[in-house]
């Protein structure tokens, strides 16, 4: 097959099983050497000296990130949120721990309990007295938010979790219910 | 008649005194600043922002850096000579502080010469002292005892070889039409038209020398970072290693400065006569930019390619631009 590069007096018509094959019709520049290719040298020289210019009137595309910060887009899968419902306050979590059975990482934790007619946690029959998700573990997969019945946890937007102690990744229920800082700003429409 | 330059000014001592520290004041205090513009240049050239973090635009970096490299251990390896070993980065540092000294900056005036020095054989005096630099370059890679070391200090002694010759023949044609070496004489022949014009060619072929002479790319052969881990400069750290960087800046300053004032009129320019040394000032870093837009730009060279087109492309096109140049002085 090598010869289907080098070997100038090679058409690939000849060869029949070629005939099935793209011919790829490569453009040369003159050849290195004498006069076209000293030409050639100096007109691509150009060329590139005109390219590099245009990078700088173009200006730079960097990020600056602390101050800085990419647009995520709307369904980025970040820190996991859980929610509430807007109007009686009550958790959506009912403690069902699909989302810990769902999870390939098995970094959720969710310990559940009856809820108490007066003192109500979740609007079903049981709440999530303990609901842990170990982010040092955890893939950002989303199986969790498409495993829950009720959309108590979602993936929210938040990238920035990095942290000097193991133990402060694992984000306990109040931490993942707290609004959080919105930290990431969002695509634009069509962006 | 022999195109040696009679320029008969005689100055007070102090008044070149006065000259040589405001020279060197101007010139080491364009040179930090240089280094981070030509960062923050090819970081825009590559759609990047460069050095932007230490003090306002990042223009304090220099500081940083020679804070880092003046604090750095003068390491010097067990297999290198230590006289020579020293000596390596302090001859190509006196080599561009003496090239600076006949950079004209203005004409004479009231009897002072705006320029550290007119000598009578001019840019002879640039090559016979830019030649040092690469006795500095070649013994720093020698006496280093290092392989890499030994192969950049080849590299750049066969590099000088191959484009010095043409450098100086790309001069000869505006020397001819100048008629004296003096580089003053050559900035007040064109009055008229800036020897760029009718030199053109001569100027592009200094320009690709002053390229290799000041090892940059695409001939930065001698340190060739990716192949070599900087040649020359390896086993150097520290300030020993942030002065062959320096003299690196000073000399694309100098064969700027002696390009600005061969080809591009010196300084020549409209306004009041007090603006002249701004007017070279200007030209020089205009040239620098072009350094700065090629190194963006260009790929280093293959060994041979470079052997090639130092001999086979510009000494042949550097005599001929010679020849033809020879002709129409004597014919018009």
């Amino acid at each position: 097959m090598s010869a289907a590069n080098g070997d100038p007096g090679f058409d690939p018509k000849s060869v029949s099983y070629l005939d099935s094959i793209d011919v790829v019709q490569v453009e040369r520049g003159p050849e290195p050497g004498g006069a076209r290719g000293a030409y050639r040298a100096f007109g691509e020289t150009l060329r590139g000296l005109k390219t590099t210019m245009s990078r700088l009137i173009e200006g730079p595309l960097t990020i600056q990130y602390p101050e800085e910060k990419t647009p995520v887009y709307p369904r980025f899968r970040g820190r996991h949120k859980l929610h509430k419902f807007e109007d009686t306050g009550l958790e959506k979590c009912v403690g069902c721990s699909l989302c810990a059975a769902a999870c390939p990482a098995d970094c959720i934790r969710v310990v559940a309990a009856e809820n108490i007619p007066g003192e109500r946690v979740s609007a079903g029959e049981r709440f999530a007295a303990v609901y842990e998700i170990n982010l040092s573990r955890c893939i950002f997969c989303g199986y969790c938010e498409i495993a829950c019945p009720f959309d108590a946890i979602t993936m929210g937007h938040d990238y920035e979790m990095a942290d000097y102690d193991r133990d402060d990744l694992i984000f306990t229920k109040e931490m993942l219910l707290a609004e959080p800082i919105e930290r990431t700003p969002l695509k634009a429409e069509g962006e | 008649m022999l195109p040696i330059a009679d320029t008969m000014v005689v100055e007070a001592t102090w008044i070149m005194i006065v000259k040589s520290i405001v020279i060197f004041a101007v010139i080491f205090g364009i040179l930090p600043i240089l280094t981070v513009v030509e960062r923050k240049l090819i970081g825009r050239f590559q759609h990047r922002y460069g050095p932007n973090r230490v003090g306002p635009f990042g223009l304090l970096q220099p500081l940083a850096d020679v804070g880092k490299l003046i604090s750095k251990e003068g390491f010097r390896p067990g297999a290198a000579i230590p006289a020579l070993f020293i000596l390596g980065p302090l001859l190509p540092v006196v080599s561009g502080v003496l090239a600076l000294a006949i950079i004209p900056w203005g004409n004479v005036k009231d009897g002072v010469g705006f320029y550290g020095i007119d000598v009578p054989i001019g840019v002879l005096y640039f090559f016979a002292v830019g030649s040092i630099a690469f006795y500095g370059l070649v013994l720093g890679g020698w006496s280093s005892g290092s392989k890499y070391s030994l192969l950049g200090a080849m590299r750049s002694a066969a590099q000088l070889i191959s484009y010095e010759v043409s450098m100086g023949l790309a001069l000869l044609g505006v020397i001819m039409m100048t008629g004296s070496l003096s580089l003053v004489d050559a900035v007040n022949a064109q009055g008229d038209v800036w020897f760029i014009v009718p030199q053109f060619v001569g100027f592009l072929i200094f320009m690709l020398a002053g390229f290799a002479e000041t090892n940059r790319t695409p001939f930065d052969m001698p340190e060739a970072d990716a192949e070599l881990v900087q040649g020359f400069m390896t086993e150097y750290g520290g300030m020993r290693f942030g002065s062959f960087l320096l003299v690196e800046y000073m000399e694309i300053l100098v064969v700027s400065g002696i390009a600005a004032a061969m080809f591009l009129g010196g300084w020549m320019g409209p306004g009041p006569g007090w603006l002249d040394p701004i007017w070279m000032l200007v030209k020089m870093l205009a040239l620098v930019l072009v350094f700065i837009w090629v190194r963006a730009t260009l790929p280093r060279l293959r060994y041979d390619q470079l052997m090639t087109l130092g001999w086979k492309v510009l000494l042949p096109l550097a005599t001929l631009n010679i020849l033809v140049t020879a002709v129409l002085v004597v014919v018009l």
